[in-house]
């Protein structure tokens, strides 16, 4: 088991750390599909700073989390405070000018524009001028737009993606793929970032690299991530609060230790298919 | 009241023409997922064989009408198969516009073969017209109307009772799936131009003798109007395709007669804005969220 | 791939850091170029007579077919959405115009000045049809928006085929023809009043339009969209094309973004409609029906999608196509058919397709890859 970032956050298991109000607090968060229960009586705190995994069997309803939190379905139970304030009534893109950003566990990327198009994107409510602005491209358009390349190429620069700026991302290798739409999802300058499962398709040194970048990404931008991820060497080795989902409903919450040791998590999950 | 009913029947008349042409675009649609613009010149087609083959050649009425049905049926898998089915794989647009491309064929081969002189088409039915309560029922209507309820329940029959039916529905769930399902999805795909276009030719001639101008661009509006009555009930439903292109049939005959005949297009069209605005899919159509 | 774990990674160049805007800067460029050199071109020609009189006829046409051909691409191509009613913002323009134009005969008597005011006004009331049409439809996804804008563009048809105007000392008159008894003499206008639309029979129009309008028109419709697709809000109408879900995932809003093409594109079709209009000495609205929708979207098309350059070109040559196939003369239509279903099919099937697209994609390589 690898050594945890030193910052104090292990919210995921909120009796130990209450001092900070969590980034994230969904109560008893559900949701039926025409009478059938997907996610019910979901409970689950995040700490500003911390990194939380989310784990489970195949169709245990860990992406439809993420569809909840980010209001691609509207939860049929249940609050979910960002920050302390309720987004309910709020929409996808409400949500995420609130704070909450996302990756896709089917990537999903501005495939026709190039890399750099795609972060600016994610910079687009960053970027402040109007359409007439650009038109007649006046001076705020030349400010804003060089301080969005500047901002664009620094993110790139975290999965040292640089060079590849003016490439069409939809041309790009599936592991670049997926760190472009975690540079992306940065770029909105999210509280809290949520990667649907990360590490897919990537080789063992590429995860390992991936985890040591979503460490650096925590550190240098002080915002939380949670994480739905199968490979276990990931999971177990940067997240400080793990919840497992099975059957739509929490099992166990814990550190990494905890869940390892967890008889119903191992009956339900890790006992069925050893990493 | 006599003149109300009147109304409705004549509507319930051009609903049943649309309903037949409708059906063709919704098959096609749901089970090829384009948009055969060029089905309403195939009616122009339809309109023009039995035209000829009747007055011209002076052959009897079910042999005209049934030539007419195997020229457009050959006519609808002979394009689908030259210029739909190489864009099997291509983007919507493309294959769009193809279509255009046959229906502009179409309309020109037509005016090239047949001059853009209108022809004045004679009725295929020639029985007595029925009188009830005062009320004169034109031997056309009739027909339409009966040709359009036994056509519909034939196909529905067909759909759901035969196996190339239920191929028919298989491949416009997940063709994919029915590849491999062992399904020949190309045949069944020109099975299912021939059956439109068949019923296109029914239409053409069953819409030229109610309304016997016949040209070139005869087909076009009427095609339009159907597929707005498709969409209407819900693209890719045939149940929707009845029931869209009765309703438009009866708003058009009422808008004409109550409200404006120089309005009579936009009031149909504008119903379809409004119930599109209220189910997006139409009235019988399934709506299918983008899966995240 | 390899990743640089050095942090502090060398800042990139001034050259890397303007590298993405100066490519499209420079293909930009060439547009405005090009589009001058050939005005410029067919303009001495013109003057000195050497085209011949369909030629001449057809260039305030074509100018204005451009128009429609790069504005309906940045709703096509640039924002992805399917429209077939083009024509109808186009018919909104047009006869915005030629009352405008009519109307102002004699407080604005200089030709060129009149046309800028009508192509403005036009420009306006398209743009607020734009908004009317794309607020309730833009929600509709694929083929049932391009149906309802197909029904909205067949009824603005419509209901100027009810219009009766009349211009007198008094300022406008106008009826709204439903029952379609009423002419021109309801109006009530004095004597020296002009009727300027009347109902079905179309407008009568003081023609006032000029190629070096033309021209002008489509430099300022290449700049607006050129330069929107370059800046923060046509980038995020490209990303909600490319990918809807994740656009909103990342705080795009759609509708907004969505409206904002759809609105530009019309209140450009508009100006082309203004422009069209005031070219000739009658016209009815019929002009502006579903066909010619479809002939801009085919434009759109051949030319290739959300490909600017293309759109002029293929404007251009297919205006001009039917007259240059006049040899074939009754054949022409039937020709125009052909060729458009057989580019369809050599460019788009997958067999046939291959060896253009290597082709192309080296092209492109060497140009710096201009956007799709």
């Amino acid at each position: 088991m690898s050594k945890m970032v030193p910052i104090p956050s292990t919210g995921l298991v909120p009796e130990r750390d209450l001092n900070k109000t969590p980034v994230l607090d969904a109560r008893n968060l559900g949701i039926d599909f025409g009478g059938l229960t997907a996610v019910d009586n979901f409970n689950l705190t995040i700490a500003p700073t911390e990194i939380a995994g989310l784990i489970g069997p195949n169709g245990a309803g860990k992406t439809t989390v993420f569809n909840l939190l980010t209001k691609v379905y509207q939860p049929t139970r249940g609050t979910i405070l960002l920050d302390g304030h309720d987004t309910a009534g709020m929409n996808t893109i409400q949500v995420n000018k609130a704070g909450i950003a996302r990756t896709f566990q089917n990537i999903r990327l501005f495939d026709k524009l190039t890399v750099e198009d795609n972060v600016k994107i994610g910079l687009h409510n960053h970027t402040k001028y109007t359409m007439w602005e650009g038109i007649f491209r006046l001076p705020r358009y030349w400010k804003e737009e060089k301080a969005a390349h500047d901002e664009a190429m620094d993110l790139l620069d975290i999965f040292g993606m640089q060079d590849l700026a003016g490439h069409v991302a939809g041309s790009l290798p599936y592991g670049a793929q997926r760190r472009l739409e975690i540079v992306r999802a940065l770029a909105t300058r999210p509280k809290l970032l949520l990667l649907d499962e990360p590490a897919a398709g990537m080789n063992p040194s590429e995860t390992a690299e991936l985890m040591e970048n979503i460490r650096k990404i925590r550190d240098t931008f002080k915002i939380a991530i949670m994480l739905i991820e199968h490979d276990m060497s990931l999971v177990m080795g940067i997240c400080e609060g793990i919840a497992v989902l099975n059957y739509g409903r929490i099992i166990a919450k814990g550190t990494p230790e905890e869940i390892q040791s967890n008889p119903e998590v191992i009956e339900a999950y890790l006992g069925k298919r050893k990493e | 009241m006599i003149l109300f009913l009147s109304n409705l029947i004549s509507g319930i008349s051009l609903g049943s023409v649309y309903a037949l042409i409708a059906l063709g675009y919704t098959m096609v649609y749901g089970i090829a997922k384009m948009l055969n613009f060029a089905h309403g010149d195939v009616i122009m087609v339809g309109g023009y064989i039995c035209f000829f083959a009747t007055g011209q050649f002076g052959l009897p009425v079910p042999v005209g009408v049934l030539l007419s049905v195997i020229v457009c049926t050959v006519l609808g898998v002979v394009i689908e198969g030259l210029a739909y089915r190489p864009l099997r794989q291509a983007g919507s647009l493309a294959v769009l516009i193809t279509a255009i491309g046959v229906s502009y064929f179409l309309q020109n081969a037509a005016q090239l073969l047949w001059t853009s002189n209108p022809k004045v088409f004679t009725s295929v039915v020639t029985l007595p017209s029925l009188s009830l309560f005062g009320l004169t029922i034109s031997d056309e209507t009739i027909v339409t109307i009966l040709a359009c309820i036994v056509i519909m329940i034939v196909l529905s029959l067909f759909i759901s009772r035969t196996k190339l039916g239920k191929a028919m529905r298989a491949c416009s769930e997940d063709r994919a799936a029915a590849q491999l399902m062992g399904i020949n999805v190309n045949r069944t795909i020109s099975l299912t131009f021939a059956i439109g276009s068949g019923l296109a030719a029914i239409a053409g001639v069953l819409l030229c003798s109610s309304y016997p101008t016949l040209m070139p661009t005869t087909g076009s509006m009427p095609g339009i109007k159907a597929f707005t009555a498709a969409v209407f009930g819900g693209i890719g439903s045939i149940p929707g395709a009845f029931l869209g292109g009765i309703l438009l049939g009866i708003i058009e005959s009422m808008a004409k007669a109550y409200i404006s005949t120089n309005l009579a297009n936009s009031i149909v069209f504008a119903v379809l804005i409004v119930v599109l605005l209220v189910k997006p899919s139409g009235l019988l159509g399934k709506y299918v969220p983008e899966k995240v | 791939m390899k990743q640089r774990q050095n942090q502090n990674a060398q800042a990139p160049t001034l050259l890397q850091r303007l590298g993405g805007i100066k490519k499209t800067t420079r293909t930009d460029f060439l547009t405005y170029i090009g589009v001058t050199v050939v005005f410029l071109v067919m303009f001495v020609l013109q003057g000195q007579g050497q085209l011949s009189n369909s030629l001449s006829g057809q260039l305030v046409p074509i100018c204005c077919y451009i128009v429609m051909a790069v504005s309906l691409n940045l709703v096509v191509g640039v924002s992805g959405e399917l429209s077939l009613g083009h024509a109808g913002f186009m018919s909104v323009g047009a006869f915005t115009g030629v009352i405008a134009a009519q109307s102002l005969q004699e407080a604005i008597p200089a030709g060129g000045p009149r046309l800028l005011v009508a192509i403005l006004v036009g420009v306006i009331f398209a743009a607020l049809a734009g908004v009317i049409v794309g607020v309730p439809v833009l929600r509709l996804r694929g083929d049932y928006l391009a149906i309802v804008t197909l029904a909205f563009g067949e009824i603005i048809k419509e209901l100027i085929n009810c219009l009766i105007v009349g211009w007198d000392e008094n300022g406008l008159h106008i009826i709204f023809n439903i029952s379609g008894t009423q002419s021109v003499n309801n109006l009530g206008l004095s004597e020296n009043g002009i009727a300027i639309i009347k109902g079905a029979q179309g407008a009568t129009i003081t023609r006032i339009s000029t190629f070096l309008a033309g021209y002008l028109l489509i430099m300022v419709t290449l700049i607006v969209v050129l330069n929107l697709m370059r800046s923060r809000s046509g980038r995020a109408i490209m990303a909600i094309r490319d990918n809807r879900i994740a656009a909103e995932a990342t705080g795009l809003s759609v509708m907004k973004y969505k409206l904002m093409a759809f609105v530009v594109s019309a209140a450009l079709a508009g100006g082309a409609g203004a422009l069209y209009g005031l070219n000739f000495s009658t016209l009815v609205s019929s002009t502006f029906d579903f066909n010619t929708s479809i002939l801009v979207l085919v434009f759109v098309v051949l030319g290739g999608i959300g490909n600017i350059w293309g759109s002029i070109i293929s404007a251009a040559v297919l205006t001009l196509l039917p007259e240059l196939l006049r040899e074939f003369d009754t054949y022409r239509m039937l020709v125009y058919a052909i060729v458009l279903i057989l580019v369809m099919l050599v460019t788009n099937n997958e067999w046939l397709r291959q060896l253009p697209e290597r082709v192309r994609e080296r092209m492109q390589e060497k140009k710096g890859g201009a956007r799709p």
